[in-house]
């Protein structure tokens, strides 16, 4: 079952006819991902790769019935097709693009509340549901399927987790980025409450950063309601102060972004600690193994 | 981004908010010159640097007359100031503003930021300002009021109110004056892109006024593109050169005090290997994320900057391919190596998409590379390195 996506996940991708959006919309369907075809401003009518490509998005919608979509277009431009994917009723919308300026994530914010829609990113690697549906631009080859979710606001990051499980033979039943922007379109809490109730997860990685409070907010929420045991490391235990964000943004988040406090509080909420992000793979099989 | 206070001001101006007369100046004659145009009889000579805390530093003084103007113009430009944002190391001053002064009644703290947690842009403001912020937010957080701005909405009247209420202030024009300001400055916040827009103190004069009397903007970097006028205002001596140099390559590169180089992909993923390194006895000399369009030159690049450090001993090379692919990483690599010649040890960690053919260039490559089976392995080989060099 997992989460989000699966074998009925059926993908187009917005900015499909760009080099990347060529490349990593092939690739996810040499995956085995359900990829239907592409969006490109006047370009629609016209066949990129076998893949049909459309002016709008309704328009792809209505003709492919697509019910995810995979956002590759420059930064100026990406708000603007995350909206109009608001605005076709798309369920899923999966933005890999960096560098949006935040503002326009501010309005994209605004307008996902009462949509039907669900964001995942900003600047994210994606999502993988192994062996069924990969939407995004990690390597799949290093997934296997399996009982641990794993989220995090890192790419790379995500990849190393995947990794560390894969080689201890522990599966993964789906990995989701949910990016590192500060306005992102799903947070930790949103992810991990639909792995507690996914009957085919029975665990969770959790991966954060210093910044913000996101992590300390999911470690509350884990205490509360969480029965699943989650791993959790935050990079950045090294970065020195001053070099983040502006003070006034620390006071916002009530001063506890560093890495130590996040630490400090996810310990306290009954989260696993692992202090070395090459810790993560042997701190998921012990989790497991007291089970 | 960060602008200096004067252009703070030039920009606040054109969005109605008052601020004081003032007249930049580079040397002490144009800063004499300054205050004569500005005329009056008390004048405040201001240090221009990045960094908040210049009072203490004694990069703000006040003049009342013209050989106090000159001996403070003298004093401070050229002086290196340590505040507790510029790091032990300081800043040179190069720039002066020279400015108007004015009866103050009252010091605030008024600013905006994004909330992170609701997506919103979002005021705070408190009746405690001309002190740094963070205390207040420590010692008495009932001070400081918070009111987030709903994006479609806008800017609405009521929000001054409720600000200019929450901060003490009750008289009926002097209310309608700070909504003013408080739309001014929510007006420049989204028309220019800011992330953080800091006015301490707003001070209320004897006369009834609402003054900006400092300013402190930063800007989105992501958002500069649709932004060439401030863009233009950017203080090339004020940033690292070596950050700006890897910026312009697409490279984030950030340098510390340790004598590990990191090269890397993913902010993430970078951020974790400086903190293994940390965690096996090593310090990192810096964080570098390649990101994920880099290519062989910006490898190449990396690699120049990294070295231009010359505390670095070793340097480890940590990439877990996916939208970056390994064979690209390690023919950037043997093509720095042999330009650059790079004689510290090199401890290389390959992982993800097209790890193989990685491995094989730089097997063939002749050089001498320590190899290393994951994170743990490399950061202990760099850590090793770095000991055998000492």
């Amino acid at each position: 079952m997992a989460i989000l996506i699966n074998r009925d996940t059926k993908l187009i991708t917005i900015g499909f006819t760009g080099k990347q959006g060529t490349f990593h919309s092939l690739q996810s369907r040499d995956y085995g991902t359900n990829f239907v075809g592409g969006v490109t401003p006047g370009k629609g009518g016209t066949v990129h790769e076998g893949f049909p490509v459309f002016n709008t998005v309704r328009e792809a919608v209505d003709k492919t019935e697509a019910n995810a979509a995979m956002v590759m277009v420059p930064p100026p431009f990406a708000a603007d097709s995350i909206l109009e994917c608001i605005d076709a009723g798309m369920p899923l919308v999966i933005a890999i693009t960096e560098g949006i300026p935040i503002l326009d994530m501010v309005k994209v914010k605004a307008a996902l509340q009462g949509s039907n829609t669900r964001l995942i990113g900003p600047n994210c690697p994606g999502l993988i549901t192994p062996g069924e549906c990969k939407i995004g631009i990690m390597p799949g080859h290093i997934h296997m399927p399996g009982k641990v979710g794993v989220v995090s606001r890192s790419g790379t990051l995500t990849y190393e987790a995947v990794f560390q499980l894969t080689q201890r033979d522990i599966g993964q039943s789906t990995c989701v980025g949910i990016g590192g922007d500060p306005v992102n379109g799903t947070d930790f809490i949103d992810v991990l409450e639909l792995f507690e109730k996914d009957p085919d997860t029975e665990a969770v990685i959790m991966i954060g950063e210093i910044g913000g409070n996101a992590e300390t907010d999911a470690g509350r929420w884990i205490q509360k309601n969480m029965t699943k045991p989650v791993v959790s490391f935050i990079a950045g235990a090294s970065a020195p102060a001053g070099k983040r964000m502006g003070h006034a943004g620390a006071i916002i988040s009530g001063g506890d972004d560093t890495a130590e406090a996040k630490f400090r509080i996810l310990e306290e909420c009954g989260v696993t600690i692992a202090r070395s992000p090459a810790e993560l793979g042997h701190k998921m099989e012990e989790v497991l193994g007291k089970k | 981004m960060n602008v200096h206070e004067y252009q703070a001001k030039e920009l606040m101006k054109k969005f109605g908010i008052k601020v004081l007369g003032g007249q930049v100046a580079k040397s002490v004659d144009e800063a004499v010159e300054g205050a004569k145009k500005l005329g009056g009889n008390v004048w405040v000579v201001k240090a221009q640097i990045h960094a908040g805390g210049r009072g203490k530093a004694g990069g703000v003084k006040l003049a009342k007359n013209m050989d106090e103007v000159k001996a403070h113009a003298n004093d401070i430009l050229g002086k290196t100031l340590v505040t507790h944002q510029t790091g032990p190391e300081g800043k040179k001053v190069l720039t002066l503003l020279v400015e108007e002064g004015c009866e103050i009644e009252h010091e605030y703290y008024a600013g905006i930021v994004l909330d992170r947690a609701t997506g919103k842009a979002t005021f705070m403001a408190s009746i405690e300002g001309g002190v740094e912020i963070e205390k207040v937010a420590e010692e008495t957080p009932e001070k400081i009021i918070k009111v987030a701005v709903d994006p479609a909405a806008g800017f609405t009247p009521f929000i001054g109110r409720k600000l200019a209420y929450g901060i003490g202030i009750k008289d009926k024009e002097l209310v309608k004056e700070a909504t003013k300001f408080f739309k001014g400055l929510y007006d420049l916040y989204i028309a220019t892109d800011c992330t953080i827009a800091e006015i301490n103190p707003l001070v209320k004069t004897k006369s009834g006024e609402m003054i900006a009397l400092d300013a402190k903007l930063n800007f989105d970097d992501n958002a500069l593109f649709r932004h060439p006028e401030i863009e233009a205002m950017r203080d090339p001596t004020e940033e690292s050169v070596e950050e700006l140099d890897a910026a312009k390559y697409g490279l984030s590169y950030i340098s510390l005090d340790g004598n590990i180089g990191c090269l890397v992909n993913g902010a993430g993923l970078a951020m974790g290997t400086m903190d293994i390194i940390k965690l096996h006895g090593g310090e990192p000399a810096n964080f570098l994320d390649v990101g994920g369009g880099a290519t062989k030159e910006t490898v190449e690049k990396a690699f120049s900057i990294i070295l231009s450090d010359t505390n670095v001993k070793a340097i480890l090379v940590n990439i877990f391919g996916g939208i970056m692919k390994c064979d690209i990483i390690a023919e950037g690599v043997v093509a720095a190596a042999k330009s650059l010649g790079v004689t510290v040890p090199l401890v290389v960690r390959l992982e993800g998409t097209n790890v193989a053919l990685g491995k094989k260039i730089l097997n063939e490559s002749e050089l001498t590379i320590i190899a290393a089976d994951d994170l743990a392995d490399a950061a202990v080989k760099v850590v090793e390195a770095t000991k055998g060099e000492a």
